[in-house]
Formats: C-alpha cells, sequence, structure tokens
C-alpha cells in the first residue's frame, strides 16, 4: 500500500529504518500474540501511522491522479514503470536460479523498450511474455534465508527482517532513484509512487471491506503472498504437506486431532487437510 | 378406490418423477474447471455492460453475485475451515449463525471485488484432473498490462449437487487461511458469540454504507 509511497523516499526512508529499528529494539518487551510477529506492539504503531499518512496524502493524491488523468495516460505511466523495473526483475530471476525467466523479463524489457515506444506499451504482454515477479527479498528466501520476525516500517508498509534486507538492495539498484540530476528524479519517484498507490485503491477498499482487523488480516496476507512467491505453485502438483508446514507448526497427519490440524496462527493450505476435517465434521 | 382417485395419485406421482428428473439434468455434474469458466465469463460479462453496476450501485453487484455465484460456492465447509480448531466447540446453532454471516461478508467483499472489474482479460488454465478427483484446483490468470498477472485459485469438492467452491487463494493468499488468525483471535476475546457479534456489527455496518435506494430490485 504505502510501500510505493516509500520507494519515494529513497534518501530520508534510509533514516528513518534507521530510527524505526532502534525502535523496533526498544519495542522488544512488546509480546504478540503470534509467533510470527513478536514485534506486534511496534508494528501496529508504525501501522496506524501508515494508515493516518495514506488517508491525509496517500489515497487523496491517487484518487485525484485516477480522476484527473485519462485511463490511456495511466496506463502509460503504470506501463514504463514496469518496464525499468523488469531489467532488475531479470537480474534476481537469474540470482534465484531461474534463466527461463530472466530471459523473459529482459526480453519484455528489449521489446517494450523498443516495439513498446521506450515501454510506454506493454507490448510483450501481448506477445505471450509474462511479467514476472522478482526482488531481492525473493532472491534470499530461494537462497534459503527465513523470513524473520514480520515487520511494518513507516512508508514501506508490510515487511518482515529478510525483505528489509532485499528492500534497501532493491533501492540501491534501482534505475529511477539512481538517475540524477535530482529534480527531475524526484518528480518520477513521486509520480511512480502515486501510479502505484492509485492502482492499489480497489485493494485497500476491498481489505477495508473484508477485514475484522485490519492489521492481522494485511499481516496473514503479506506472509502468505510472499510465501507463495518463493515456493512458487503449482495447481496441477499435490505437494506434501510435510513439504508445507513451517517449522514448529503441527503436520497435518491424518490421525491428528481436529486441534492439531487447525493452527491458530498462518496455517499453508492443504486441501488434503481440509478433506481430512471436513470428513470428520460431515460423518458427525 | 375410484378410477378417478387412483389417475389422480398416477398424475400426482408422475409429476414428482418429472420434478426429479428436471432436477436431476440440472444439477448434472458439470466439469469444475468449465462451471468456474462459464460462470466468470457471465458475470464479468453482465458487469462489463452495466451502467449502474460501473457507476457504484452495490447492491445490484451484489444481486448478481447472489444469483449467480453463491450456488457453486460452500459457505458451510468455508466456514468451518476459517473457524478451525474452534468449529467443533460451536454448537448447531452458532454453526448455523455463523455461517450465515461468514457468507454475507464474503458476498459483500466478492462483490466489491466484481465492481472494480475493468478491462483485465482471463486465461483459463485447463485442469488436469483424474474423473475420480473429488478434490481440485481450478486456477484462472487475471492478465493486466503493466503487471503481473494475479492467479485465482478455486479450491473445489465434489459435492451430490455438482462441483462447489471451499477456498479462493488470490496470488497465493488463501482466503480461509486469513481469516483464521481473525476469527481465532475473536474467539479468544469473546468465544463464538463474540466472533458472531463482531461479524453481524460487522455486516451491518457494510450494509449501512450502501446508498440507500441503489437496490435494483
Amino acid at each position: 500500500m504505502t510501500a510505493a509511497t516509500a520507494r519515494a523516499r529513497h534518501g530520508s526512508a534510509r533514516r528513518l529504518l534507521a530510527v524505526a529499528a532502534l525502535a523496533a529494539l526498544a519495542g522488544c518487551a512488546t509480546t504478540g500474540r503470534d509467533p510470527a510477529d513478536p514485534f506486534e506492539g511496534f508494528n501496529r504503531s508504525m501501522y496506524a501511522f501508515n494508515e493516518s499518512f495514506d488517508k491525509a496524502i496517500g489515497k487523496p493524491v491517487a484518487t485525484a491522479y485516477q480522476d484527473v488523468v485519462p485511463s490511456p495516460a495511466r496506463g502509460w505511466v503504470r506501463n514504463f514503470f514496469s518496464n525499468v523495473a523488469d531489467l532488475f526483475i531479470g537480474v534476481n530471476n537469474l540470482l534465484e536460479g531461474r534463466p527461463n525467466s530472466a530471459v523473459t523479463s529482459w526480453a519484455r524489457f528489449a521489446f517494450n523498450s523498443s516495439f513498446g515506444i521506450f515501454g510506454f506499451n506493454d507490448v510483450a504482454s501481448q506477445m505471450g511474455l509474462e511479467k514476472q515477479h522478482g526482488d531481492f527479498g525473493l532472491t534470499f528466501g530461494t537462497w534459503g534465508a527465513g523470513t524473520g520476525p514480520y515487520l511494518v516500517w513507516p512508508l514501506v508498509g508490510p515487511s518482515d527482517v529478510r525483505d528489509t534486507v532485499g528492500t534497501v538492495f532493491d533501492w540501491h539498484f534501482d534505475p529511477v532513484s539512481n538517475h540524477y540530476p535530482v529534480a527531475p528524479r524526484n518528480a518520477m519517484i513521486l509520480l511512480r509512487a502515486t501510479s502505484q498507490r492509485a492502482d492499489l485503491l480497489g485493494a485497500s477498499r476491498l481489505l477495508e471491506e473484508a477485514a475484522l482487523d485490519k492489521y492481522a488480516f494485511q499481516r496473514d496476507a503479506y506472509l502468505q503472498r510472499r510465501r507463495s512467491l518463493i515456493e512458487g505453485d503449482h495447481p496441477s502438483r499435490e505437494k506434501a504437506p510435510s513439504s508445507q508446514a513451517p517449522a514448529g507448526a503441527p503436520h497435518a497427519s491424518s490421525d491428528a486431532s481436529p486441534q492439531a490440524r487447525f493452527s491458530s496462527v498462518y496455517e499453508p493450505r492443504t486441501p488434503a487437510n481440509y478433506q481430512a476435517v471436513l470428513a470428520a465434521e460431515r460423518a458427525k | 378406490m375410484s378410477l378417478s382417485k387412483a389417475l389422480k395419485r398416477f398424475a400426482g406421482a408422475f409429476a414428482g418423477l418429472l420434478a426429479v428428473c428436471a432436477a436431476a439434468a440440472g444439477a448434472q455434474m458439470m466439469a469444475p474447471d468449465a462451471l468456474v469458466k462459464d460462470v466468470t465469463l457471465e458475470v464479468v460479462g453482465i458487469v462489463a455492460k452495466d451502467r449502474d453496476i460501473q457507476s457504484g450501485n452495490t447492491q445490484k453487484v451484489i444481486d448478481l453475485v447472489q444469483d449467480k455465484v453463491l450456488p457453486h460456492f460452500n459457505f458451510t465447509d468455508m466456514t468451518a475451515l476459517a473457524v478451525g480448531q474452534n468449529w467443533p466447540k460451536a454448537s448447531a446453532e452458532q454453526k448455523q449463525r455463523l455461517t450465515a454471516e461468514f457468507r454475507t461478508l464474503l458476498v459483500r467483499t466478492y462483490a466489491s471485488a466484481l465492481a472494480a472489474y475493468r478491462d483485465q482479460r482471463f486465461e483459463f488454465v485447463p485442469l488436469h484432473a483424474s474423473p475420480t478427483d473429488t478434490d481440485v484446483t481450478v486456477r484462472v490468470k487475471v492478465l493486466q498490462s503493466g503487471a503481473q498477472p494475479v492467479t485465482i485459485d478455486y479450491a473445489m469438492e465434489k459435492m451430490p449437487g455438482g462441483w462447489q467452491v471451499y477456498d479462493v487463494v488470490v496470488g497465493g493468499v488463501s482466503l480461509v487461511s486469513n481469516y483464521r488468525t481473525e476469527f481465532a483471535n475473536e474467539v479468544r476475546d469473546g468465544g463464538i458469540d463474540g466472533l458472531i457479534r463482531r461479524l453481524r456489527a460487522k455486516n451491518a455496518r457494510l450494509a449501512q454504507q450502501t446508498p440507500a435506494g441503489t437496490g435494483s430490485k
């Protein structure tokens, strides 16, 4: 949500990160109910800050952008920044050991920069070259780095220890924020942030409506999402429950009690597990 | 027994038999991936053409979802999975109320997602399942220029009346898993009744947000 806005604050965000890291340490005493979220107290206060920032600035600006700028032009802006990003998505794809994805990302960059006229049009998608996922957080995850505790940073939004390090790397290599002189660079960064926030207006409304506790809902969605991007998902291939269960989580086995099959914390989806519970429920 | 009475009885039995046949034909098992494709395209087609919906008539989308989508969802199973370890502790009446409130919330959320639909394209990934499977995952990709495709996985189970959805996984995020933490926290704080109260309050608040008089019925 505010991830976009946050990227905009390249320099000052680093300072904020340092301050926030200290605050996080200071907040160590806060005990979260969820083992994946030991800094829940700190995170919730950061979340509240982000919410008010978004309410005051992020959302109004994004809404105005959506109302004022016609849809095709917003598409050009989205495609342009997406194209610039494909360069390092390709690098990360390679680092992750997915050469095919890397080639796809770079082919996208080549086609969109030329035939797509400086990336304003996503002709590659129409050619069947799907946009890939890739960032340093995902790369570290593929290499086996654990997520560490969940963290919420001011303006950055949801993250975890691994993805925080990844984001610093992402910023370091970001072609847009490495562009000089400073004035047009800042304008670009703000435009990108606005465009990205505008694209999320629908999703944030959905979150507003769906969640009982927006903080917890967003946290669990973030953790599930990042996990699925690293593990990859193969809908036609059933994974053994043991390969999906996080360390420390109860393994689903057919003879476990219903209590053991459901963890109150995040638990990856295992259809086999579901079916066992449902069958037990129906048998009553 | 008079002849007319016997005829009447026969006619009655015959009518009953016809009704059963019709129901069986209507419920004839449609392949799960074909079902997802048909329903998605039909509903999205209606949304794309409807000016009322595009200008924000929430009630109209909710009615659409209730008509076209709801019959293909197994809300009892969805609720059971979302409530998780606390489900067996709920009474039959509590289970019923939980399911009703959760259904209202999900229909509302689904309607919002649908109303946000503009010009995304869909790719229906063919399902490789054997005829004996009773639990499958049907994948739909939503394609958009300048963004990664969003995958929507429908976890479906074979029920007597046809295939039904028991979880929706959007971009790797399972709806059922995501509600599990929230629900568990509510139950820990206020018990099953606390969760029901919380859901009911949430639904009431959302219903108030629907502009009055925009209902299409």
